[in-house]
């Protein structure tokens, strides 16, 4: 008997990592991770239920409150390089990379 | 109850998908958006009623709520559609569906080699309440704290563009 | 009568000469060159005076046991290979240093005045000091390595005073030549002192003859091997075939070193070396015979050398070669005072000869082609009669020269010598009648004839006192050793007889030792003859004989020194070239620069991978994931 929600969990985490990787659009990337995020919450719910604990809907609210801290952050940081660039591209903040001597 | 589960995920997957295709942000926004309800549904068809509630109120309601704000303030429109467009030829997705396929082949693997029993009970609120203000009370103070983080931060890394902001406005009302 | 504290002076017959030495070198400069001379002269003249003093002191009480040894400190002490500076007098040693002391005093006598008008002239004293405080040491060392020290320490002198004005290239050269070819000996004797060690257990001298005779019965491998080993070191120092190449080169360097080290003292190192381990040669008879057959064919080649060369200076040089040839005969045959014997009177005609060759060269503003002199008879007296009565000794005028007396000794030991045979005696016999044709030709060309240039220079004191004492000497060392067949007592023989015992036991021979003498003056008288109808009262016969090919061709073959240069420089120095041009980029080095190139190729290449693309490290990050994933999934 499969467990449906750790599959869906796992599906709705590769659409989350195939849109990361994909997208230039430093918003759409932080959309991805939100998917992702989410989940992983689906994932422990539907363990804590299997369980008949209530720790998986606790982990799912801290997980909500990481989720809320990190998209402010990101959100703001995301202001601060269409600023600097004029740009939301990802590509366009690579300064932080090995540069060649000769 | 199983029905409601599979009707309720198979939006949320179909919602991601096209979310995460979308060429404008505000779009792919609101395809999240379905997504999310979909899948607070699901959480309800898997025993999880208040976090299904919180859920719709804090990841659909504030979370992507702020998104949209800053998709707007962004105000990417017709010239951001296009770069899009030239962002994302269709063999961009070619790499990352090879690893996103690669990483479902696993854990489908995983899950099918040894399935476990995985039933279905409901947990109330109650108790949910009661186990984080016992058990984890100290991970309820961290997320607070980690939320003071967060807010300190954003009000930071914020400050000097808003000013800006002002003075642009205040320049174009002139 | 003579109390036995004398000898305790011992230690500063070679100490003189090196603070000497060290306080030229350091501080020559400011000192000026009267302060120079009397230094460098000086500390000589004191080393001989303390040599008399312990001469003296040995004839009225010599010392229990026939040895007297001064231990001065404990050199190297790890495990069991404990050298001592310690010196060691004997006999052998007495002699060798009164000869080094007393010759060396007058070259450097001589020196101050032949070097004045020379830039460098305290370095030039500070050299020489040094030389003769190494070849004291060398003479008077007690255990091998010390020898090896004072060895090597002439070698360093030899290659300094050959270069001594490295303003001229060609001087350099010259002196780098002599140590590679020294080198090559060198190396050889160091291999042999290795065997030694490891064979006996100790380097020294006294102990180690001991320990040989024991260890070894006569013909073993083992004491063949070092004295095989350690005649190449002899071979090498004392320029005897086949290393015998860079003598003539060295003759760039000034005249009183080519007096004193490639002439009197340096050269013979290797006649001392083997005297000194004379019962060590005992052992190993092929060794002794190799020693013999190396002196005569190098008499041989030199004298024949000789006679073709118009270097005034490099007829002498190739002169020496051939006399230490005759030093090597007589070791070979087991006549080892004979050897020192005639190693004393060569020291003082063959220094003679230099120092009146240099008065020569000055006087002709430094020419040295004896063709370009002549009919200098009139114009330099004192060089004349000294170039005479040297000349006459070197070839043994019978009599009344020293070296008739010792030169006819080696001749009558190589015919009577148990090791000895005729055809040792007839070789040497022909090297005699070679060295009267080589000698009396330079007389007749340079002071007969007519006069080519104008001398303008004439020696003062300083340089006339050293060659008359030294023509004296030519005439009465003889008396040294006359041989009791003409009535004489054989006094060195006998002085050294208990370090240099002669050979028991002597081949029937149909001569008489007087019968020899005879037949060795009958050779000198051919030779001045022959010599004489030729330069003198015939020169255009001679002329014509010379003109034709195959004398000419020979007299090239002659003047190339048997074409050895020819040889050494096809067979040796090329491919040594060759190699070093071809391993230009050192291949070795390579395989170094190489881990040097790889690490930061690769570095390199992992740099790539750090390009600030966020979604790139994330790709990254998928991949590690799938990665572990599988791992865990195929568990």
């Amino acid at each position: 008997m499969m467990p449906w929600g750790l599959a869906l969990a796992a599906v709705l985490f590769s659409l989350g990592l195939a849109g990361l990787l994909a997208r230039r659009n430093l918003l759409l990337v932080l959309v991805s991770i939100e998917v992702m995020l989410n989940s992983t919450g689906v994932a422990f719910i539907a363990a804590g239920s299997g369980w008949n604990q209530p720790d998986g809907q606790v982990m799912f609210l801290f997980i909500l409150a990481v989720a809320a801290a990190e998209v402010a952050v990101g959100l703001a940081l995301t202001l601060q390089l269409h600023h600097q660039y004029e740009t939301v591209d990802m590509d366009a903040a690579a300064q932080l990379r090995d540069r060649e001597e000769e | 109850m199983p029905v409601l589960f599979a009707i309720a995920a198979l939006i949320a997957i179909v919602a991601t998908a096209l979310a995460i295709t979308r060429l404008d942000a505000v779009h792919a926004l609101l395809y999240l958006v379905v997504s999310l309800l979909a899948v607070a549904l699901a959480l309800f068809a898997l025993g999880a009623p208040y976090l299904a509630a919180l859920e719709v109120i804090i990841y659909a309601g504030a979370i992507l709520v702020l998104f949209v704000f800053v998709t707007m303030m962004l105000n990417l429109g017709k010239a951001g559609r296009r770069q899009e467009r030239a962002w994302q030829p269709g063999r961009s997705w070619i790499g990352p569906g090879v690893l996103a396929a690669l990483l479902l082949i696993e854990l489908a693997g995983i899950l099918l080699r040894a399935p476990p029993r995985l039933p279905v009970h409901t947990i109330g609120p109650e108790a949910v309440g009661q186990s984080l203000l016992g058990p984890y009370v100290v991970g309820v103070e961290l997320a607070s704290m980690l939320l003071l983080a967060g807010l300190v931060a954003a009000y930071h890394l914020g400050r000097g563009l808003v000013a800006k902001q002002n003075t642009k406005m205040k320049a174009g009302a002139r | 009568m003579a109390p036995s504290w004398h000898f305790e002076l011992l230690w500063l017959v070679p100490a003189l000469p090196f603070a000497s030495s060290l306080v030229l070198l350091l501080v020559g400069r400011w000192l000026g060159r009267r302060a120079s001379a009397w230094l460098g002269a000086g500390s000589i003249a004191a080393a001989f005076t303390v040599s008399l003093m312990l001469a003296l002191g040995w004839a009225a009480a010599p010392p229990p046991g026939g040895g007297f040894t001064q231990i001065l400190w404990q050199w190297i002490a790890i495990a069991n290979f404990r050298p001592r500076i310690a010196l060691y007098l004997d006999p052998l040693a007495l002699v060798m240093m009164l000869t080094v002391t007393f010759v060396g005093f007058l070259i450097h006598l001589y020196a101050t005045e032949f070097m004045r008008e020379s830039e460098g002239y305290s370095r030039f004293f500070g050299y020489m000091n040094l030389f003769v405080a190494s070849m004291l040491t060398l003479v008077l060392a007690d255990n091998l390595l010390l020898l090896l020290l004072g060895w090597e320490g002439v070698g360093l002198c030899s290659y300094l005073l050959i270069g001594f004005w490295y303003t001229d290239e060609a001087n350099g050269l010259a002196g780098r030549k002599a140590f590679i070819v020294t080198r090559v000996g060198d190396t050889a004797m160091i291999v042999g002192l290795f065997l030694l060690f490891q064979q006996l257990g100790t380097l020294n001298i006294q102990a180690l003859l001991q320990r040989a005779s024991a260890h070894w019965h006569i013909g073993a491998a083992g004491a063949e091997a070092a004295a095989f080993l350690l005649l190449g070191g002899a071979l090498g120092k004392s320029a005897q075939f086949p290393l015998q190449t860079w003598l003539p080169d060295a003759m760039a360097g000034p005249t009183p070193t080519s007096a004193l080290i490639h002439a009197a003292t340096m050269v013979t190192a290797g006649v001392y070396l083997i005297a000194r381990l004379h019962p060590l040669y005992q052992l190993a008879p092929l060794a002794l015979h190799a020693v013999a057959l190396i002196g005569l064919a190098t008499l041989l080649l030199a004298g024949c050398s000789a006679l073709a060369q118009s270097d005034l200076k490099r007829i002498l040089a190739y002169s020496t070669i051939s006399q230490i040839g005759y030093m090597f005969l007589a070791l070979g045959v087991g006549a080892w005072s004979a050897a020192i014997f005639h190693l004393v009177t060569h020291a003082c005609f063959k220094a003679l000869l230099f120092l009146a060759a240099g008065a020569v060269i000055q006087g002709t503003h430094e020419e040295h082609d004896i063709f370009k002199m002549g009919g200098l008879r009139r114009q330099m007296p004192l060089a004349f009669w000294c170039f005479l009565i040297a000349g006459a000794s070197l070839a043994g005028l019978p009599l009344v020269t020293a070296g008739f007396y010792s030169k006819g000794l080696i001749l009558w030991e190589a015919l009577r010598s148990p090791l000895g045979s005729g055809a040792l005696w007839v070789g040497g016999l022909i090297g005699a009648l070679l060295t009267a044709l080589y000698i009396f030709r330079l007389i007749f060309v340079v002071f007969y004839g007519p006069a080519q240039r104008k001398v303008t220079h004439f020696a003062g004191a300083a340089m006339q006192a050293p060659m008359a004492v030294l023509a004296l000497l030519s005439v009465v060392a003889g008396a040294l050793n006359l041989p009791a067949a003409l009535g004489g007592g054989a006094w060195l023989d006998r002085f050294l007889a208990s370090v240099l015992p002669a050979l028991a036991g002597g081949r029937p021979t149909a001569l008489g030792e007087l019968g020899a003498e005879a037949i060795a003056a009958a050779v000198f008288f051919l030779g001045v003859y022959l010599i004489y109808m030729f330069r003198l009262q015939r020169p255009a016969l001679t002329e014509a004989l010379m003109a034709g090919a195959a004398p000419r061709a020979l007299r090239r073959f002659w003047f190339s020194d048997w074409g050895m240069d020819w040889l050494y420089d096809r067979a040796l120095v090329r491919p040594v070239v060759a190699a070093a041009r071809a391993d230009r980029h050192d291949a070795v080095d390579r395989g170094f620069e190489g881990v040097g190139a790889l690490t930061a190729w690769s570095h390199r290449l992992l740099s790539r991978s750090q390009n600030g693309r966020l979604r790139w490290y994330a790709a990254w990050l998928a991949g590690g994931a799938i990665a572990l994933a599988a791992m865990a999934m195929l568990r």
